[in-house]
């Protein structure tokens, strides 16, 4: 990779280095919560991922897009809330069910452009947020604890042991920056590129941009579903908060925050947006007063994230 | 059935159809005339319930709260206007919606820091206190002023719209920006009035629920969703559209959440029923919503010349 020589590459390196050290290094500091807040970060900073895949590249603004963590880990809490504990059922299952869920609202929305998109997907998001609310069997409002984590029935690799869990959160990160990255570059990501910024010229070649858009959608879906799946599995308690349309937007948030159409930006975005939250939380209970009017200003002036802000002018994608 | 049930659900239905439509009608000017996705939108309507409600319980007069929050939203609408969303309008939507959703954060906080967590309680005026018999129902007074009121709006705003001088320059924004703005309209101002105009609806929307359900921080957030289904399946800036799509919505929503399951009770067993009735019954307006889309993407009532 070429990019290695600027600031934003050094940044990238740093928070995946700390995110690899982190088990070690703050118990040594006398830390150790901090290994939970950083598995919560590689967690989102999964769906951030997923999410960049189709907005970053692909143009496709997704208001909905914490649905897939929500659906990824309510498959999880309702097969283990019915004994179902195998991790060979219990993955394969929450995994097909992201996929046929975002095929049917990927199908649905991608019919729509531009703010019809945007606000089509928070409404079939918020439909699948007011049906985990209305299901009193699965505990509505109060969310449903899983008791046992996905079992996979192997001795050298059992969720329950921390460390387990939390490099498994840390290889499922890299796979997936490494599979956008892979995606990106391919002729596939090509096309979606191309169809984003001219969608019309792209079709004129010859070349449906529907099922390519379609397939991006699919495949973010399933990616931010298994950030789902690993969510459940980590705070082993699923509520419908998780999928509630405030996560989609701080989603959102996070991939602008570090550099929309960067490979590593929604981590870097992840990082800050999680860390910022957890420093401005133990100063006052009403941090959102701070970190509403921070957003906005973002917005504002910083318009390629921090990885925008770090990269020169002349090196970059577009 | 019972009929007597079914027309006060009827009712209430039509009834939240006013709410939604007073909330859509900012809303798709907005974004009609503007371009802006306003998720603060759901700000307004909370802010206008807690400033006209603490109006309200300061003077011991609901009606004054009511007459007095509008000049306060005009004004707080079009500062908000001009501070913040006046230097989105050449952004894309994905600003759009990232900027005010940092603002509903900030203004769901300051409601907090100001009013505390608890809410408001606002109480019913004597006089709208009460139940009036109409055929074999009674049903209360204050939800009937609710309906009469929004209908009166509604036909207000059809008025300035489509009668008045303001309207016109309104329609002329709308269809072409830059043109209405080579003929010498002042553009900006026109934006900062629609602006405080869309902001005035949802305060008064948010303050007329007020005494039924008590104001609550991020009590516009639901109903920003439900608004946003409202103007998809309406067609976005459209009035007319967004008039017909809400009451549609109220409707069906409300008489879905009384009625589904003794309607599933038909075809499937008791115990299917019971627990099916209420999941289908909170999604059926977003798969109408989908199915409408699926037909006419363009929703039912595009206005006319929108590209």
């Amino acid at each position: 990779m070429a990019e290695l020589k600027n600031p934003a590459s050094i940044l990238t390196l740093i928070v995946i280095g700390l995110c690899a050290v982190v088990p070690f290094l703050a118990p040594a500091l006398g830390e150790p919560f901090y290994v939970i807040v950083f598995a919560r970060i590689m967690i989102w900073a999964i769906a951030a991922v997923s999410l960049n895949l189709i907005m970053g590249y692909g143009g496709m603004i997704s208001f909905g897009h914490a649905v897939y963590l929500g659906i990824g880990g309510y498959t999880i809490g309702i097969l283990a809330f019915h004994g179902i504990t195998s991790a060979w059922i219990q993955w394969p299952v929450a995994i097909g069910a992201c996929a046929f869920i975002s095929l049917i609202f990927g199908a649905i929305s991608l019919r729509t452009r531009g703010v019809y998109f945007i606000m089509i997907t928070l409404a079939l998001a918020q439909m699948i947020f007011f049906l985990s609310v209305s299901a009193e069997r699965y505990g509505s409002d109060d969310g449903l604890n899983i008791l046992t984590r996905s079992d996979f029935g192997l001795s050298f690799f059992d969720l329950n042991d921390k460390l387990t869990m939390y490099y498994t959160i840390f290889a499922v990160l890299l796979a997936s920056v490494f599979i956008s990255w892979k995606l990106i570059h391919s002729r596939f990501g090509v096309v979606m590129r191309a169809a984003k910024s001219n969608d019309t010229r792209v079709q004129a070649v010859g070349v449906s941009t529907y099922r390519y858009r379609l397939i991006a959608f699919v495949i973010a879906g399933v990616m931010c579903g298994i950030a789902g799946l690993l969510q459940a599995n980590f705070e082993r308690f699923v509520s419908p908060d998780m999928m509630n349309w405030p996560r989609s937007g701080e989603l959102i948030f996070m991939v602008v925050l570090g550099g929309m159409s960067t490979i590593f930006g929604p981590v870097t975005g992840a990082f800050v947006f999680l860390m910022l939250s957890e420093i401005l939380s133990t100063w006052t209970i009403h941090w959102h007063i701070i970190f509403g009017p921070f957003l906005v200003l973002v917005v504002l002036f910083a318009r390629g994230g921090i990885h925008g802000l770090l990269t020169p002018r002349a090196s970059r994608d577009e | 059935m019972d009929y007597v049930l079914l027309i006060e659900q009827f009712l209430n239905g039509f009834q939240l159809g006013i709410i939604l439509f007073l909330m859509a009608a900012g809303l798709t000017l907005v974004f009609g005339i503007m371009d802006l996705v306003n998720l603060a939108h759901g700000s307004m309507f909370m802010i206008g319930a807690f400033v006209g409600g603490t109006i309200a319980v300061v003077t011991g007069s609901f009606v004054i709260g009511v007459i007095l929050m509008i000049p306060a939203m005009l004004i707080i609408g079009i500062v908000v206007e001009m501070t913040t969303l006046r230097t989105l309008y050449p952004r894309d939507h994905l600003d759009h919606v990232l900027a005010t959703f940092g603002l509903i954060l900030f203004f769901n906080e300051a409601t907090r820091l100001i009013w505390g967590p608890e809410g408001l309680i606002v109480p019913l005026p004597a006089f709208l206190d009460g139940s009036v018999a109409l055929g074999a129902i009674t049903y209360p007074v204050y939800r009937i002023v609710i309906i009469v009121v929004g209908l009166l709006v509604a036909l207000g705003l059809y008025i300035l719209v489509s009668r008045t001088r303001i309207g016109m320059l309104i329609r002329a924004g709308a269809s072409n920006r830059a043109m209405a703005g080579a003929l010498g309209v002042n553009i900006p101002l026109l934006f900062s009035i629609v602006f405080g105009i869309g902001a005035v609806l949802a305060g008064l929307a948010g303050l007329i629920i007020t005494p039924i359900t008590a104001a609550q921080i991020g009590m516009g957030e639901d109903v920003l969703i439900l608004a946003f289904v409202v103007i998809v399946i309406g067609g976005i800036g459209s009035i007319r559209g967004a008039f017909i799509a809400s009451i549609v919505t109220g409707v069906i929503d409300t008489m879905g959440r009384s009625f589904l399951d003794v309607f599933l009770l038909l075809f499937l067993p008791e115990n299917a029923a019971e627990s099916a009735g209420p999941a289908l019954s909170s999604m059926m307006i977003y798969i109408l919503m989908a199915a409408i889309l699926f037909f006419r993407p363009q929703g039912l009532f595009p206005p006319k010349g929108a590209g």
